[in-house]
């Protein structure tokens, strides 16, 4: 056992180490460092904007989406390259936010079902930030159970007429292209009628309307699409095929290993070490103690189970199931964290400005953010049905719409 | 980054399991559950052979030499298989003690023993209720002989040496405590077999009458040797409660696909599946604790302190929570004496206070924390 690199890997990293040192925005390193569990402040500066910089400078170096081939705008790494590279890249990778659904989950599934024109003509701008994709699958009655989505698709011609309702869409109200599943057949069970596209969102009769979240912010949105046309050469797969399609997609999207989910101990421990109580400080509080170590311990096999897997990409092999937990364990954790400092704080801690004394008001924030980190992505329930499924082999729930046509299944529980 | 074990370990890993699912059945374990065997004679006699007690004691002492991560894989398999046998008290604790802290003539006469399943040896540290302190001591040495009442000791019953944490002085201080190592036949003790949760293992009352002992280590020493001991143990242990966790996830998984109630395998039902991946999780970051503990004890890293109790803690808890949660999975039927899963809850719960209870090392935890902070 040990931690270092191979000589290769060390020589990758050095000539990464160099590359960013010589070129990275350090102007907002600060800024960047101090924005903590997932929210990016930049004071004077859109984000966005920002982002696209460092994403172009990064695609003219070599340094996006590495592991994606050269001809499509990456840099042919491997697995274990990729890692490396998000770990010298540091804060700054913060700034590619804006491009994870993109890079993530878009790209590949234009990589993997896409013409080689298609391929040649939106993956280089995908992957240097010139355009931004978002992500139409959820629908208002199609969540988890996102096979049973509404909107539709009818041929006309050559082409495709689109009517309908997604949600939960980050980044549409910035994104120039969309990939969207829709059904395109209603006489099949719900699995055999959808269909793949992916659209310009400045197309006639597409509408972003951002959604005002529980925790007073906008972060996504609502995209209606009123009599939008799609050229048939935009589908994705077959017709009929577009449930295989997506799942390159989701696989894709719980693929990102080295990725670090905040999991809020750092600020919890450095609170608690600041923070007095009638008795002294909280850290010396026995409760405190105990609460603390349990999180610590949890947030600590997270990273040594993310270690686990980047050994295994070192050696060239497939890592193995346990990284599915990573969202589960720290969207809860999050929440408890949250709920606990605040209450360390008695009635002050329902106070939510920044300039309260106490953390800057961060936990308040985070206990209003934390519900979406547990639905987000895959809720935590279907999170452990993927655990109790793949990785345990328990039998799969009864489906009782499976092999009914969509048009009759039922759409009221009573 | 070459954070696994190797292919050589990994080996030594199925050898082990082998073994132990050949030589230690749950029909093996129950003989010593029942009360007919204070443990399995025929098991230590198989482990001494198959060379896993002396896995890290070095080949000038009658070991294999090979090193702590061997242990650790060996630790899991003995955890998984629950074994009736005194291996954490005379490898963990006995064996890690003579090695940080013995001259080489008590090196000498007990580790080759020990490699060859002739000595089981213990620590004798706590005095009733409490974790583990300095100021718990009360033992008294005074000219080479030993005075008071050690409780529980670990397979105490059976050891045929312990070495005994005693008070040399009084000023509050932690250099009031040296180590001593006593031959447990050698006369001088008393000793009573205590019940305890998990009947696999036995407990002791050591009653020390004016009795004779040689010191182990510097005189004033002892407690940093204990603070030593007991951090490499809890890696080792952590490994025991992942292989036991891991297990009582298994049993939990097997019987939800094959129990079927309203018509259909438990197993298909969220809340049974829900319960699983839970406890999924929480061993999976047991064993990421524990693999990071194991790095920090073999290369006897500066990290060594923190990680261990990290393992300790996330290692303590999955088993708890595993154990626990295999009996809900199995219903009434986990409840009777015949099936297995008792078994592991009463281990779970006993390991989880061998080396002092989980608040003992959570606290510790915090503690190191900080002082890293700090520094």
């Amino acid at each position: 056992m040990n931690f270092d690199d191979t000589p290769q890997e060390a020589e990758f990293r050095a000539t990464a180490r160099k590359w960013i040192a010589a070129n990275a925005p350090k102007e907002f390193e600060e800024e960047l460092s101090k924005s903590s569990l997932g929210r990016i402040r930049l004071a004077k500066h859109d984000m966005v904007d920002v982002g696209k910089a460092w994403q172009k400078k990064k695609a003219d170096g070599g340094w996006a989406c590495l592991h994606w081939p050269k001809e499509y705008g990456g840099r042919g790494a491997t697995p274990i390259e990729r890692v490396i590279w998000q770990q010298e890249e540091g804060v700054y990778g913060k700034l590619t936010q804006p491009f994870q659904i993109g890079e993530g989950m878009c790209g590949p599934t234009v990589m993997a079902w896409g013409s080689e024109d298609a391929k040649r003509r939106y993956l280089p701008k995908l992957a240097s930030g010139e355009e931004i994709w978002c992500q139409l699958f959820s629908e208002p009655s199609a969540g988890s159970d996102v096979a049973g989505l509404r909107s539709r698709a009818e041929k006309k011609g050559d082409n495709w007429v689109v009517n309908g309702q997604k949600i939960w869409t980050s980044g549409a109200h910035y994104s120039d292209y969309g990939l969207l599943i829709v059904r395109t057949d209603p006489n099949v069970p719900k699995h055999k009628g959808l269909t793949m596209f992916f659209l310009d969102m400045k197309s006639p009769g597409v509408e972003v309307r951002p959604i005002k979240q529980a925790n007073g912010m906008q972060e996504f949105n609502e995209v209606y699409f009123t009599d939008v046309v799609i050229p048939d050469s935009q589908r994705l797969g077959a017709v009929g095929e577009g449930w295989n399609v997506s799942l390159t997609t989701l696989m894709n999207e719980r693929m990102s290993i080295g990725a670090r989910l905040a999991t809020g101990v750092p600020e919890m421990f450095e609170f608690c070490s600041n923070l007095m109580l009638e008795d002294g400080l909280a850290i010396d509080d026995r409760g405190v103690r105990s609460k603390l170590a349990s999180w610590a311990v949890k947030s600590n096999g997270l990273k040594y189970t993310s270690y686990r897997a980047i050994s295994a990409l070192s050696k060239g092999e497939r890592p193995g199931p346990e990284n599915s937990i990573g969202k589960l364990v720290s969207g809860m954790m999050l929440q408890d964290i949250a709920a606990f400092a605040m209450d360390l704080q008695g009635a002050a801690g329902s106070l939510t400005g920044e300039s309260e004394e106490e953390a800057r008001g961060q936990f308040q924030q985070m206990l209003l953010s934390s519900p979406s980190m547990r639905i987000a992505g895959g809720t935590d329930e279907v999170l452990r049905n993927i655990i109790a499924e793949r990785v345990l082999g328990l039998p799969g729930d009864i489906r009782v719409d499976k092999d009914v046509p969509f048009n009759k299944i039922p759409t009221k529980g009573r | 980054m070459n954070f696994d074990f190797s292919d050589d370990q990994k080996q030594m890993r199925d050898a082990a399991r082998k073994f132990l699912t050949e030589q230690c059945p749950p029909k093996a374990v129950r003989a010593v559950l029942d009360g007919k065997a204070a443990y399995d004679k025929a098991l230590w006699k198989g482990l001494a052979e198959m060379g896993f007690l002396g896995v890290a004691i070095p080949e000038q002492f009658g070991g294999a030499g090979a090193g702590h991560l061997e242990l650790c894989v060996i630790a899991e398999e003995m955890g998984r298989a629950i074994a009736p046998v005194p291996f954490s008290s005379t490898v963990y604790l006995a064996a890690e003690a003579l090695l940080i802290a013995g001259s080489d003539a008590q090196k000498q006469k007990w580790l080759p023993k020990i490699a060859a399943g002739e000595a089981i040896g213990t620590l004798a540290l706590f005095e009733g209720a409490g974790n583990p302190s300095p100021k718990a001591i009360k033992l008294a040495a005074s000219g080479g002989t030993l005075n008071g009442v050690k409780k529980p000791v670990p397979d105490g019953a059976i050891a045929d040496f312990a070495v005994v944490a005693a008070r040399t002085g009084s000023t509050g201080r932690e250099s009031d405590i040296s180590l001593f190592l006593v031959d447990l036949k050698a006369g001088g003790v008393e000793v009573k077999e205590l019940t305890n949760v998990d009947l696999t293992r036995g407990q002791a009352e050591l009653t020390f009458k004016n009795c004779k002992a040689e010191p182990l280590g510097a005189a004033g020493e002892g407690w940093g040797v204990i603070t030593q001991v007991l951090d490499r143990a809890a890696v080792l242990l952590a490994f025991e409660q992942v292989g036991g966790a891991d297990r009582a996830l298994e049993m939990g998984r097997d019987y939800a696909l094959d129990r079927v109630a309203f018509g259909r395998p438990i197993g298909s039902f969220q809340a049974i599946k829900h319960m699983l991946a839970d406890m999924y999780v929480s061993a999976t970051l047991a064993r990421s604790n524990c693999y990071y503990g194991a790095w920090a004890l073999s290369t006897n890293a500066g990290e060594l302190p923190e990680a261990a109790a990290a393992a300790r803690i996330s290692a303590t808890q999955a088993f708890q929570h595993c154990a626990k949660n295999n009996i809900q999975v199995h219903g009434g039927m986990g409840f009777t004496w015949e099936f297995d899963c008792h078994m592991y809850y009463r281990r779970a719960n006993a390991t989880a206070l061998t080396l002092g209870s989980l608040s003992y090392w959570e606290d510790a935890l915090i503690d190191r924390m900080r002082k890293k902070n700090a520094a």
